[in-house]
């Protein structure tokens, strides 16, 4: 028995509305309340109602022998219910007939994955209350953005408990292997990975209505006959596409939706496939080999990789100013803020401001609601600096302890990582030693923890001779508690002066420290 | 394949644009093997000294002083004939011209007749008399000379045109720099108008600067579109190394607006678009540079909004103050109105300054690292200004890659496309 995997993303983003800089301070509200519902009317006019109609009129006629997946991002749920509740309605229906699986992924569409694990796992746990809350099922299957993978998200995934996971055939991973197979996670071999069969998903889903292409026209004999040509031993055919292939990307008058109506009963009539979700196929398939992706890869354009997202100046410009605000999001109770940081991560953001459409790339335009990436840029950047002075507002001068740094994706920051973990190490161990040698005779009594001595008024008097930054380094490797105590007592300007190095996270060399502690430390000598 | 072309004048004497595209067409012509017959309209006044080092009578082939090109000179024939035509004026400014000479009594009358084919007769005193007695002394010239194919520059030289493919029989090709559109808005002048239209009537073949006035031309003037070709304009290369080293005189970020204070160059929504951002960012200088008929009205603008500490107005800059002002900024804007090519955009560029242009422009064809805005839409130019002064990534991007697009737009490729041009139509014949 060989399987058909039918997996369909469903997203659509909450696109910004023309946002000038002089909005900034003043205009909270981003969204193009007009384009956003005006675009989800039409593709669920067009795409989503009529297509869960057809299969959920092809599961009635085949029962349980006919399946298909679906992710839907949290995004396009959020806008399912304000704009468009009658296709949410209609993808409960499908839920309800047991055939169609629905699969995890991060809640905006995001690229959290490649930054942040703790925001990661944020999105992915928001998504998955929502799927539970529509579909009444917890997901065990999970697809990141775009089939965005490496060796290293599938860790987290894993961690995470789901047992399989989705993601590209890409030729420059699989090299001479086959896609049709079952594959696993290289670091942890409890993963399942599933493969994108590209040649067959794009047949349908760009191909299909392309009349210079040999293969046109698609008829389900045809394509059937496509699929029994596929070397009998290999397992399964992957087939992941957008949602949106149907009605929309190819239109109704292209035939494709009488092409997927005429297929199941082809499928069953002329071959030996099955149809299965992903979670099937991890229950009944066993993995073939490892798959090594040291390098993230996706399903986008024809290099495979991140560059329709990342990579350019503009991209990385504000893919950076956005996960900088990382950990004051955290830590506002704001849920209006929350929303938006999660809208603002959404990838299309991204997507717009590619600079790769200068050469090719009409799949680029589509939906894009910018001339350039430049304009794209410059209006999220707009947003974006209103959004930091919320977040401002949210955190009055105030000392928050910084959250411990997930480690990044990104293989070669982990590398740096090491050595600097075993300087902290070395620092903390010396620090003692340090302090006491300086001044051996007479501050050697003296130590910082005689900080904690002080009573409010010396404390203050004390913090006013010395400046933020010397605190900042001379506490660099003290405790809470010591931190509390001075931080405490520093004026409304220090304290801001102190948190914004402590945000920023500034680097701090021993010897800084050494030397603001003495600076401290004979200060305090006067006032003990 | 020699071509007779009614150009204007050579550097180092040089007005503007038009010269530069003349000089560089010139040079990109002569690299690709085809001869050139320079006639150059010379008036009176302190350009014969320059313009002589050329060469000092008609009919003399010119060995420029450039050595590179010595080679390519052999295959240039440069001729001057004695008349004060100049080019961007207009019939009234002509006159005013005139009028301002007469009164100065300059020296004119002992340079006037001693070019071999000056005229027997005084300078037209209105343009149109010029123009006329211009395309005489062309007709001379075309009798006189072997050559394949007329190419006229600017529609001052389009008589000439048509009077040497009458004389001569031999194929014409108008070159439109600007149109009576650009440089006038929607109230032209009736005769430049006429002008422009007969010359691209009876040329075999019209070369637009851009996209832009190709439509123009079309849509306004009525001309055949089989016959228009669009062939951008390009830059001379710099020497690199030569970056100047200007200590800053002010800690803000400057924005510039370089070129002439008209009506065309769209002053009045720069300072509109100045005064919204001033009143989020007060971190920053804007700067006028240039002079025009409309410079008073944007003074009194500027006041009227209480943006003067702000808004400063340098009055016209040449040479070595032009690159000093690109040095000093830190985006320049081309705001026009209707600009068929706009070359300033491009100096900015190779200094390294980002720009934000005027969709209205040819020069917004052939570009990909700029800002491209409607010059009426001040919002989206102001936002353009501010995103460029506070968000790095698009400085960057611009930095890096914006002078390289600017160094591969030669001269030599518009060239090869103008000799592509010169084909179809001599297959034609």
């Amino acid at each position: 028995m060989r399987s058909i995997c039918f997996y369909f993303q469903v997203h659509q983003p909450f696109r910004l509305k023309t946002y000038r800089f002089f909005d900034i301070g003043t205009d909270h509200y981003y969204f193009d309340e007009y384009r956003n519902r005006y675009i989800m009317r039409r593709i669920a006019d067009k795409c989503y109602l009529p297509m869960n109609n057809l299969l959920l009129s092809l599961i009635k006629e085949y029962g349980s022998a006919f399946k298909v997946s679906f992710s839907l991002s949290g995004t396009v749920m959020d806008q399912f219910e304000k704009y468009a509740p009658d296709v949410l309605d209609s993808f409960v229906a499908l839920a309800e007939t047991g055939c169609v699986e629905f699969i995890a992924e991060t809640y905006s569409h995001s690229l959290s994955a490649l930054k942040s694990k703790g925001e990661f796992l944020r999105q992915v746990e928001a998504q998955k209350e929502k799927v539970i809350k529509y579909f009444h099922k917890p997901p065990t299957t999970f697809r990141n953005t775009e089939l965005i993978y490496s060796d290293g998200i599938g860790e987290m995934v894993a961690e995470m408990g789901f047992k399989t996971i989705l993601t590209e055939g890409a030729k420059h991973i699989l090299g001479w292997k086959s896609p049709n197979y079952m594959y696993c996670n290289a670091i942890n071999p409890k993963l399942k990975v599933l493969l994108k069969n590209f040649m067959l998903s794009d047949d349908i889903a760009f191909r299909f209505s392309q009349q210079s292409w040999d293969g046109w026209p698609v008829t389900s004999e045809k394509y059937v006959g496509w699929l029994n040509s596929v070397d009998p031993a290999q397992e399964t055919i992957n087939l992941f596409m957008d949602y949106e292939t149907f009605g929309e990307h190819q239109w109704k008058e292209t035939g494709i939706f009488d092409f997927m109506k005429a297929l199941p009963g082809q499928v069953f009539a002329n071959s030996k496939y099955t149809f299965n979700t992903p979670s099937e196929l991890s229950e009944k398939m066993q993995p073939v080999a490892e798959i090594h992706v040291p390098f993230p890869i996706s399903w986008a354009d024809e290099e495979r990789d991140l560059t329709a997202w990342l990579g350019n100046e503009l991209q990385d410009d504000a893919f950076k100013n956005l996960y900088e605000l990382e950990y004051k999001v955290k830590n506002t109770a704001d849920e209006n803020l929350q929303l938006d940081w999660k809208y603002l991560q959404t990838s299309d953001h991204f997507y717009y401001m590619c600079t790769k459409w200068f050469s090719d790339g009409d799949v680029h335009k589509y939906f894009n609601p910018y001339n350039t990436p430049y304009e794209a840029y410059i209006n999220y950047m707009n947003v974006l600096s209103d959004f930091i002075i919320r977040i401002k507002d949210q955190h009055p001068v105030n000392y928050v302890e910084k959250a411990v740094e997930p480690q990044p994706e990104v293989v070669k920051e982990v590398q740096d990582k090491a050595p600097k973990k075993a300087a902290v190490k070395a620092k903390t161990t010396e620090k003692p030693k340090d302090v006491a040698k300086p001044n051996a005779t007479k501050m050697a009594k003296i130590t910082m923890n005689h900080i904690l001595k002080l009573n409010k008024t010396t404390m203050r008097s004390l913090a006013k001779e010395i400046n933020a930054l010397t605190f900042y380094y001379a506490l660099a490797n003290a405790d809470h508690k010591m931190k509390k105590a001075v931080t405490l007592h520093l004026g409304r300007l220090q304290l801001k002066e102190f948190n914004s190095y402590a945000w920023a996270n500034l680097p701090v060399q021993e010897s800084d420290t050494i030397e603001a502690q003495k600076i401290v430390l004979l200060k305090l000598e006067e006032y003990l | 394949m020699k071509v007779l072309m009614f150009g204007w004048e050579f550097p180092p004497h040089i007005t503007g644009g038009l010269g530069t595209a003349c000089f560089g067409l010139t040079k990109g012509l002569l690299k690709h093997g085809v001869e050139v017959l320079f006639v150059v309209p010379k008036a009176y006044g302190d350009e014969s000294e320059e313009a002589v080092r050329l060469l000092n009578a008609s009919d003399v082939s010119i060995d420029f002083n450039s050595t590179v090109y010595q080679d390519y000179w052999k295959q240039l024939t440069y001729i001057e004939i004695g008349s004060n035509l100049v080019p961007y004026l207009g019939p009234e400014e002509f006159e005013k011209m005139i009028a301002k000479q007469e009164f100065d009594k300059s020296e004119s009358e002992t340079t006037v007749f001693s070019k071999s084919y000056s005229f027997s007769g005084k300078y037209g005193t209105n343009l149109m008399e010029e123009v006329t007695r211009y395309a005489l002394v062309a007709s001379a010239i075309a009798n006189s000379q072997q050559f394949d194919i007329i190419h006229a520059h600017d529609w001052l030289t389009y008589p000439a045109g048509i009077a040497a493919k009458k004389i001569s029989g031999k194929p014409l090709v108008v070159h439109m720099h600007a149109t009576e559109f650009d440089r006038s808005g929607d109230n032209i002048n009736q005769n430049v108008y006429d002008i422009e239209r007969k010359g691209m009537e009876a040329a075999d073949a019209v070369i637009t600067v851009s996209n832009y006035t190709r439509d123009i031309v079309i849509n306004r003037y009525g001309i055949n579109p089989d016959k228009v070709f669009t062939v951008h304009n390009a830059v001379e290369p710099t020497e690199s190394g030569e970056a100047l080293t200007i200590s800053r005189n002010v800690s803000e970020k400057v924005v510039t607006f370089l070129g002439r204070i008209t009506f065309q160059k769209g002053p009045d929504y720069f300072v509109e678009a100045a005064y919204k951002v001033i009143q989020m960012d007060k971190n920053v200088r804007f700067v006028m540079a240039g002079s025009g008929d409309m410079m008073y009205k944007m003074i009194r603008r500027v006041a009227q909004l209480h943006i003067s500490p702000y808004f400063h107005f340098t009055g016209f800059l040449q040479g070595e103050d032009v690159d000093k002002m690109f040095a000093l900024s830190d985006v320049y804007v081309m705001p026009s109105v209707s600009e068929p090519f706009g070359i300033s955009p491009l100096e900015a560029m190779r200094s390294n300054v980002p720009v934000v242009i005027s969709k209205q422009s040819g020069v917004s064809e052939v570009l990909k690292y700029a800002l491209k805005i409607d010059f009426w839409d001040i919002d989206a130019m102001a936002d353009a200004i501010y995103g460029l002064l506070h968000y790095d990534g698009l400085q960057d991007m611009f930095r890096k890659y914006g002078r390289a697009e600017v160094d591969s737009l030669k001269w030599e490729n518009a060239a090869n496309h103008v000799k592509e041009v010169y084909n179809i139509v001599l297959n034609q014949k």
